[in-house]
């Protein structure tokens, strides 16, 4: 089955609480999928700095010292650990050199998204216990997007929950299967894209990326996605400052949407909506099938 | 009259109740309150109850209703009335995927829109729609009356039998072996009727165009093959 949730906040004052409001639909969507659980969140993004989210089977090891080891290869970064996973902050230009650094200093290291704003916290376990072990609810931010996996098209493990990311800023949560994954992934890869698992959602995520890279945004490149993948989906997406969601054109997976002059919210199911904040009076709608739903800060602007 | 307030009292506490109200019992009129999009709300009816649902509830709502009378003061999620022997069941709102599948029997009432695949392999059901349903419609309907006051989504009817549609805006597309037929007296009269017990008095049954099975697909013939 799979939960998935989503809040693009347009209301400043609810900024403080996207992590609170987030942590609480996704909670509710527990029963849809006890496999693992994930969120990422779109928070401040001072001038030139960028952030990689990391995670680590052994944190122990692993974070200690990490910011030494990347200081001695000529990456400055301050490194917060939260449990699994780390937030390694740092100058913008330095982003890719750190990816290097990263792979040589700790091998073991699985970087989980990077960016200017996006931080991805992904783990196996029930929602309320991942929304905890990373203090979810205490994070602000302007948009961000969750999952709870019920496992069907690969293994369950830390890299196999949702959110993926693969490109910078950018990622995806799906709820439903791809039957052409494979054939898309091996088209992807020989035009460079990395994967990670085996997993169809990340070929999804993968896809949109490499869309993006040809110059469209992510409406267009979600437009171009219903004609080249196959199978059932639906997909709510981030980007740096955008906010996607498409169904395929069956559309048998759930999902209803929720828009008020605050906020634009998404759940697979009425419930996850209940407790945000002028619900009552919210436009509500199920999204249409083959039709692409599209919110972007800077266009709004 | 009792009330069930869903944010506090257990969903069993209230479908328990449901079910065992006895012959002649004086509770006739439940209320339900905070429903909260809750799963499975009023389901397996089998006595002449009427329930309020005060707000939007999740999936399958009163379904296997026989013979009590359910109004949804929201929107209905998945399922709704899903094989629904009689009574009636009235959504104020929109419903989501798959209202009425099934059903066997008595009446349901969506009030906004519909989504996809209303009325799914329906087999006896009466739906009346104010608004317009989404795709794959009435799939595999045996037979019941679907009646759409504002526009259908593609493949409306596909591998229909024996349900009749009535549609009053546009079609997208039909399904394999829907057509549209000719209205005739006695379509106009059984419509007007369930326009009537539906509550819709801006719709005249003339303004309404009949579909129906072309019948090609009951039995596998060769000659069909490409139709499948």
């Amino acid at each position: 089955m799979c939960g998935i949730v989503g809040l693009f906040l347009k209301d400043k004052s609810l900024e403080p609480r996207l992590g609170d409001l987030l942590s609480d639909m996704l909670i509710t969507m527990t029963d849809r999928g006890p496999d693992s659980a994930g969120l990422a969140i779109y928070g401040a993004a001072p001038a030139g700095r960028a952030k990689i989210t990391v995670q680590s089977a052994q944190p122990e090891e692993d974070f200690e010292g990490l910011a030494d080891a990347l200081a001695e290869r000529g990456v400055e970064a301050v490194v917060t650990r939260k449990s699994t996973h780390a937030v390694i902050a740092l100058d913008a230009s330095l982003l890719e050199e750190a990816r290097t650094a990263l792979a040589e200093v700790r091998p073991n290291l699985r970087v989980m998204g990077a960016g200017e704003r996006v931080e991805i916290f992904k783990e196996v376990g029930l929602p309320k216990d991942v929304v905890t072990r990373f203090g979810i609810r205490a994070m602000a931010g302007t948009h961000g997007i969750g999952h709870t996996r019920m496992a069907t098209e690969s293994a369950v493990t830390t890299l196999g929950a949702h959110p993926f990311s693969t490109g910078a800023d950018q990622c995806l949560v799906h709820n439903g299967s791809l039957s052409n994954h494979n054939n898309l992934r091996r088209t992807l890869a020989r035009d460079g894209m990395r994967f990670e698992t085996e997993n169809d959602s990340e070929v999804a995520a993968a896809y949109l990326t490499a869309e993006m890279e040809k110059g469209k945004d992510l409406g267009e490149a979600l437009g171009s996605a219903l004609d080249d993948l196959d199978g059932f989906f639906t997909f709510v997406v981030g980007t740096k400052t955008g906010f996607g969601v498409l169904r395929d054109p069956i559309a048998c997976k759930p999902a209803v949407m929720a828009e008020t002059d605050r906020y634009v919210a998404f759940g697979s199911e009425y419930r996850a909506l209940v407790n945000l904040p002028g619900i009552e009076e919210a436009r509500i709608w199920e999204p249409e099938p083959a039709t692409v739903y599209f919110w972007d800060h800077e266009k709004a602007a | 009259m009792p009330v069930f307030d869903l944010s506090k009292t257990p969903l069993r506490a209230l479908n328990g109740a449901l079910h065992g109200l006895g012959p002649g019992t004086n509770d006739t009129v439940f209320e339900v309150i905070h429903p909260r999009g809750h799963h499975a709300v009023a389901v397996g009816i089998d006595s002449p109850v009427t329930v309020e649902v005060r707000g939007s509830v999740g999936y399958y709502c009163a379904g296997m209703n026989d013979g009590g009378t359910v109004t949804i003061h929201g929107s209905a999620g998945p399922g709704v009335a899903e094989n629904m022997m009689s009574g009636t069941v009235i959504i104020e709102g929109d419903a989501s995927q798959y209202a009425g599948a099934t059903g066997r029997g008595g009446l349901l009432v969506v009030k906004g829109n519909a989504a996809s695949r209303c009325g799914i392999s329906m087999k006896g059901i009466d739906i009346v729609v104010h608004g317009s349903i989404g795709h794959m419609s009435a799939f595999m309907g045996q037979s019941g009356h679907l009646v759409v006051c504002g526009d259908a989504g593609e493949a409306l009817g596909d591998s229909l039998y024996e349900a009749k549609l009535f549609v009053r805006g546009s079609v997208k597309s039909l399904g394999t072996d829907c057509v549209e037929k000719q209205m005739r007296p006695k379509h106009l009269k059984k419509l007007a009727e369930l326009l009537e017990k539906a509550g819709v008095t801006d719709a005249k049954p003339e303004e309404f165009r009949r579909y129906g099975s072309a019948r090609k697909l009951y039995n596998f013939h060769i000659d069909n093959a490409d139709a499948y």
